[in-house]
């Protein structure tokens, strides 16, 4: 239930903007609404108590031929044009949960020497941990709760862009629910897909969730310095993300060391060059300097 | 269990095209290759609709098997996995079929 309007809240999704980093206050709630009106009433239109006759004699046919994605395709459409107008590069992090995402994001934020903002929509089902994380490493986050949901959609990141009010150039993170099923199939509006895998996970995983390397622009192996210690198949691994998807680079890093990210960063900094949003980037360098 | 979800957004698109009229049943496609669990859906439906205009309404599913086409071979041929893979063995292959989720018809009474 919304405190503003006490319209309902189905899915239970809160939208939280934490302070700058160095403020030392507690998130905003935002109670997870997008911004409408609410000079309306929202009450129902008819009354769920009238007779249903579901025998009725003669049933009509009514041919939709709708795409059942398309409500979620079309505000991902939106948000992708939001932020193409604001210079924003969003990339799409997902992987299973305690593969790395956060220390990679942590650790990004603090290798990346280009002067680009960077910015991070957290999401988790619950608590704002990861996002207090990233607010430490020093960069604005909004941290978005699903509550029973498992994946983040169009609409939760675009409530989480207008908290968020991210600055033109921005290389924008969205840090997926932990789920190695559902957030392949819910395009959020970014410009590239990032899937994540660690060795500590085996390398069986790309044929057991085809869906989320069959959409991956770039397949990270995280915890290579644990090879050693675990039976993961990098050879395996690799080939078998090439069966499901031929123009993924797969790239091997240990997130927790500075050196082996420095291939990441020059494949984020090469994304973001090729993404025609550097131009506007450099107009801000230039005329700030 | 992203087929909430799912199910939650066939709702929301038959309500806002059909509104207060009263809907007997539902007709979906379903591709095998969609990523989308049929039987998840099924135990979804129940209490997606429940207090809607579908509530009591018969879910049908239509489950198009994976197809594709491969450009070494010129050869069609069935998809079981998302593997892209022919039987000749090549991996230059493009799916016709089987990724689709689609809303197809409802019966209004």
């Amino acid at each position: 239930m919304c405190a503003t309007c006490g319209c309902g809240d189905e899915a239970g999704t809160r939208v939280t903007l934490l302070p700058d980093p160095g403020v030392a206050e507690h998130g905003h709630h935002l109670d997870g609404h997008p911004p409408h009106e609410h000079d309306h009433e929202h009450d129902h239109r008819h009354d769920h108590r009238h007779e249903h006759k579901a025998e009725a004699k003669t049933d009509r046919t009514i041919v939709l031929e709708q795409q059942i994605l398309a409500k979620n395709a079309s505000l991902a459409d939106r948000n992708r044009q939001w932020l193409a107008d604001r210079g924003v590069f969003a990339v799409n992090l997902m992987s299973s949960p305690g593969s790395g995402k956060t220390t990679l994001l942590e650790r990004t934020i603090a290798t990346m020497r280009r002067p680009t903002p960077i910015a991070v929509i957290e999401g988790d089902q619950e608590t704002p941990l990861d996002a207090e994380r990233i607010r430490t490493a020093g960069c604005p986050v909004v941290q978005i709760n699903t509550g029973a949901g498992c994946h983040l959609d169009a609409d939760m990141v675009m409530r989480a862009l207008l908290a968020l009010n991210p600055q033109r150039g921005t290389l924008l993170f969205i840090e997926n629910v932990g789920n190695l099923v559902c957030p392949a199939l819910f395009d959020l509006g970014e410009a590239t897909r990032v899937v994540l895998a660690s060795v500590t996970e085996g390398s069986d995983k790309p044929l057991k969730y085809p869906h989320m390397f069959a959409a991956a622009d770039l397949v990270l192996i995280n915890k290579m310095d644990l090879l050693p210690y675990v039976d993961f198949d990098v050879h395996r691994f690799s080939a078998d993300v090439h069966r499901l998807n031929g123009r993924t680079e797969i790239l091997k890093i240990i997130a927790t060391a500075n050196d082996s990210l420095i291939h990441w960063v020059e494949w984020l900094t090469l994304a973001l060059d090729r993404s025609g949003f550097v131009d506007d980037h450099l107009d801000r360098v230039h005329s700030s300097g | 269990m992203h087929e909430l979800a799912v199910i939650q957004g066939v709702v929301e698109q038959v309500t806002e095209r059909l509104g207060d009229t009263r809907v007997t049943a539902i007709h979906l496609t379903i591709g095998k290759l969609s990523g989308v669990v049929p039987d998840a859906l099924r135990f979804c439906f129940e209490l997606a609709v429940a207090d809607t205009t579908m509530d009591g309404a018969i879910l049908e599913i239509d489950e198009p098997e994976g197809r594709a086409s491969c450009r070494s071979c010129r050869r069609d041929f069935v998809l079981q996995h998302p593997i892209l893979l022919c039987p000749c063995g090549s991996a230059d292959v493009s799916v016709i079929s089987g990724r689709e989720m689609l809303i197809r018809s409802v019966k209004v009474a």
